[in-house]
């Protein structure tokens, strides 16, 4: 479904704050892997979802999804393929806009967007029957500029954006790190909910080693750029946090020095 | 001082507000819609005037003149978007630039400083003239109201479609419209094309209301423009939610301000001072946001934690 070949990104070439983001990185998804992206701060899992996403070209290497070469293509063309859930929750939504109209721009990811109308009643009944799921109350407020809604609720409603048009790929950049813990299980169970019922092929990256052991089929870790584990299938069943720390320590030939990390074991 | 004067000079103001409440409804959407402050508009309102009045001087009809000096006005905002956009200059910069370049070029199309077109010998659509004791078709004022509800209607309808939807999209959230698809870079030139659009009409109406283009008449249009949006939102906010009403709000806006223009002139105020004044108003007005933010949100904080 996704992949990717030696890639390579670098910021600020020639500058003192030259940082290499991404180096040598290589990634295959199969059809319906939903895969915990876990790291330090600095290790380069949202520049490797930018990356993905188009958010800027890479250095070198190529990306492709689905058989279709997007290394060159620009983000918002990209999007036809992508679902993408933001960390911060005032990223996916636009504020001044209505519940339904929010919808309404994400049914239309990747469609040419013409002179018919915005939005039709049929559809504003169809998020309806949506917005229940969330089990949130959103759905009596479709009206309701996103901007009053909380940032749990602007999250869950990103989350039904991206998967509202079934993408290819759902990118989800740490999205429930801004939220407060009960909220936050309560996005990863509906994430969980939705990338199994459309069969979904997801990225998620998270900080904490629990939520990255809990959820999916494989998990990557990154470290300075790299991707320095690859756990699948039985072997990721049956992983531990003590597992990932020993399996780090061994992968890097250092101890996990992150504070974020280790505090959310 | 009398009074009669004064009221003499209202239909006066109320016309050229209109006029001016146009131009505004093309400032709300970058200023506003798209969240871009575009400032080609001060040259803007002085080429729909001049392709108007030189396209009526050498016969043309007056549709025919209305429609080639609003697509002048479109392709300057082309301009200042493929500045902006493809060329990444600043989008306050890309304005600058333009409404230098459009002084040379509204220059070239008039041919001199001032050209005055003759309300007995053409047909114009509105004109000073025709603001008072004319019968009520003829009438500037109406007419005028008449373009603004049609071209209010109009960008209500736009900006209810998909096209539109994603233009409110792009002034709101550029990641998020990105992220959906949306070609954000595309849709801010249409939103400048758009705008400048509806600005270079209403400088079209201004010049034959006049009865002549200036090369000086864009001078401060971006000003006005903000302060006929601020005053309607500031009258208007409260009570006026719907989009459709929000853009009669700035329309009105215009119109308060040419009313109370009016009157300071009329009270004998120093007229060289004028655009200081509205300079003035508008800072203070603008800044409004960002005091009550930084002052009275912090002293209520203060208060409620003392309370606790």
């Amino acid at each position: 479904m996704l992949v990717i070949k030696n890639i390579y990104k670098t910021f600020n070439v020639g500058t003192i704050n030259e940082k290499t983001a991404l180096e040598d990185v290589s990634l295959t998804l199969e059809d319906g892997d939903f895969v915990t992206v876990i790291g330090g701060n600095g290790a380069g899992k949202s520049t490797l979802l930018n990356a993905i996403a188009g958010t800027w070209l890479v250095d070198s290497g190529s990306i492709a999804i689905d058989g279709i070469d997007v290394t060159k293509t620009p983000e918002f063309k990209r999007a036809k393929y992508l679902g993408r859930v933001f960390q911060d929750p005032m990223l996916g939504t636009a504020a001044n806009m209505q519940i339904d109209e929010n919808l309404a721009l994400a049914a239309r990811r990747g469609k040419f967007r013409g002179l018919r109308s915005g939005i039709s009643q049929a559809e504003r009944n169809f998020y309806k029957e949506h917005l229940k799921t969330l089990d949130l109350g959103l759905e009596d407020r479709l009206s309701s500029k996103v901007g009053l809604l909380s940032g749990g609720q602007r999250q869950a409603l990103t989350l039904l954006m991206a998967s509202l048009e079934k993408p290819k790929l759902l990118l989800l950049d740490e999205h429930t790190a801004a939220l407060d813990p009960k909220t936050a299980a309560k996005i990863l169970a509906k994430t969980d909910e939705i990338v199994e019922k459309d069969h979904l092929t997801t990225l998620m990256i998270t900080h904490n080693m629990k939520d990255a052991i809990h959820h999916g089929n494989r998990l990557i870790m990154m470290d300075g750029g790299h991707i320095i584990l690859d756990i699948k299938g039985e072997e990721k069943k049956k992983l531990t946090v003590e597992d990932l720390l020993a399996k780090f320590a061994i992968a890097s030939g250092g101890e996990l020095d992150n504070d974020r990390m280790i505090l959310s074991k | 001082m009398n009074v009669l004067s004064l009221f003499n000079a209202m239909p006066g103001a109320v016309a050229q507000g209109l006029i001016w409440g146009i131009m505004a409804i093309g400032v709300y959407i970058t200023y506003k819609v798209l969240d871009v402050a575009d400032l080609s508009v001060d040259g803007t309102m002085c080429t729909g005037g001049a392709v108007c009045i030189v396209m009526l001087s050498n016969g043309h009809s007056m549709w025919l003149s209305l429609l080639v000096a609003t697509i002048a006005g479109m392709i300057a905002g082309l301009v200042t978007g493929i500045f902006h956009t493809a060329m990444g200059i600043p989008a306050i910069l890309s304005g600058i630039l333009t409404q230098l370049g459009l002084y040379s070029i509204n220059l070239k199309i008039m041919g001199k400083a001032n050209i005055p077109i003759n309300n007995q010998k053409y047909n114009l659509m509105v004109s000073l003239l025709n603001v008072r004791d004319v019968p009520f078709y003829k009438n500037t004022i109406l007419i005028v109201a008449l373009c603004m509800v049609i071209l209010i209607a109009c960008l209500y309808w736009f900006f209810g479609t998909e096209l539109g939807c994603s233009l409110r999209a792009t002034g709101c959230n550029e990641n998020m419209s990105r992220a959906q698809g949306i070609n954000t870079d595309l849709n801010k030139v249409l939103g400048l094309m758009l705008s400048n659009a509806i600005v270079a009409f209403s400088s079209a109406l201004l010049a034959q209301y006049q009865g002549f283009a200036d090369i000086n008449m864009g001078r401060g249009a971006i000003v006005i423009g903000l302060a006929a949006v601020i005053i309607g939102g500031v009258v208007f906010s409260k009570i006026f939610h719907n989009f459709a009403l929000k853009l009669l709000s700035v329309g009105i806006g215009a119109v308060i301000y040419y009313v109370v223009l009016q009157i300071v002139i009329w009270l004998g105020f120093d007229t060289d001072l004028l655009k200081l004044l509205s300079a003035l108003v508008v800072a203070i007005f603008l800044s409004l946001p960002y005091l009550k933010k930084r002052y009275f949100t912090k002293a209520s904080n203060v208060a409620a934690k003392g309370g606790k």
